[in-house]
């Protein structure tokens, strides 16, 4: 349900990094912007990429591609002293050894990566 | 025409996070206990509140109470019958609180400063999802689920359970009518959030809420972030 507000955030920070890019990146058009989400992270991927074409419009991002990355928990295991990828989030237990994880390495992230974009060629 | 990759590896909630960490560090020099109460609607976030504020007070704790809803003012009017200072926030329309809304909304408290406090809870609008995502600076964010929801609600919503440090069940007095499997809800509370501390209460009789306010004065006493 807060999916709107969260892309709003990415055009907001895309187009802020996008001013700040060198002078020889001025007008530059963003083709693409790539995000990592956790698997925990609650937002739908889905309900991302439908806002994030309403939220770019009149933006130097629009027209761009979201692309999402998702990224599986991770959970810290202490018996088995290892990091542990889950399977899904409806059981936070050790895939090898069955016993219960309370230490989250990975799983929540709701980040920008990147983004690309084409640099006009400065005509003579 | 060259294209070009731009690295930068930002948080898109940065700044509710920046702001969310600004308010820890200033609850942390107050000295007050700050507590987020999150789940769905219905579930009885004001009613356990409202034993929760009236108790503390009548101890000898200093309470008070920021309320967060779409609109109305109602659950603040509730609430302040316990005497504590009680403020509402109105979203008028967005589903969760963050941490901008509660900054702002300590700011000119009439009669209340941080330091003037031993507790502060938060009751998140009620939501299951995206409050999950928004830091408020809380030192303890707590899951609500009632015997009406349905034992595997901690499943359907593992977010919100896994990223809370205590969970509370509501209405406990009905548990029997409804039909609600304690055994099943522990488990699953447990499959999502392991080792979690749950407490079982009703704000009809009372029960539960001593292990509740014994937990609270714990962590209280706990200066562990």
């Amino acid at each position: 349900m807060h999916e709107l507000s969260i892309v709003s955030s990415v055009v907001e920070s895309v187009t802020e990094a996008l001013a700040a890019l060198p002078d020889s990146s001025r007008g530059a058009r963003v083709l693409e912007v790539r995000l990592r989400v956790g698997a925990l992270a609650s937002v739908v991927t889905e309900s991302l990429e439908f806002c994030y074409g309403i939220a770019s419009e009149g933006t130097p991002l629009e027209g761009s591609r979201l692309v999402i990355q998702v990224l599986p928990v991770v959970m810290h295991c202490e018996p088995c002293g290892q990091d542990v990828e889950l399977e899904g989030v409806q059981s936070f237990r050790c895939p090898c050894c069955g016993e219960p994880c309370s230490e989250m390495r990975q799983g929540r992230e709701l980040e920008i990566e990147s983004f690309e974009i084409d640099e006009v060629e400065e005509t003579a | 025409m060259t294209t070009r990759i731009v690295e930068l590896r930002r948080g898109i909630l940065k700044k509710n996070d920046e702001l969310a960490a600004g308010l820890r560090a200033s609850y942390a020099t107050a000295g007050v206990l700050v507590l987020n109460l999150v789940s769905s609607p219905g579930t009885g976030k004001t009613a356990f509140l409202e034993w929760t504020l009236r108790e503390l007070k009548a101890r000898g704790s200093r309470v008070a109470a920021l309320v967060g809803d779409l609109e109305t003012d109602n659950d603040a009017r509730r609430l302040a019958a316990s005497g504590a200072p009680v403020r509402q926030i109105n979203t008028h329309g967005i589903c969760h609180l963050d941490a901008e809304m509660i900054g702002k909304h300590l700011d000119g408290w009439d009669g209340v400063t941080l330091g003037g406090l031993d507790y502060l809870f938060i009751e998140n609008v009620g939501n299951l999802v995206c409050p999950s995502s928004y830091d408020l600076g809380e030192k303890i964010r707590v899951a609500l689920l009632s015997v009406t929801e349905g034992e595997d609600k901690p499943l359907k919503y593992p977010t919100l359970f896994n990223s809370a440090d205590a969970a509370v069940i509501t209405k406990m007095d009905i548990a029997e009518p409804c039909g609600f499997d304690r055994e099943t809800a522990l488990t699953n509370i447990n499959e999502i959030r392991p080792g979690i501390r749950i407490f079982e209460t009703s704000a009809k009789t009372g029960a539960g809420m001593e292990e509740w306010f014994g937990y609270l004065a714990e962590q209280r006493a706990n200066p562990r972030a």
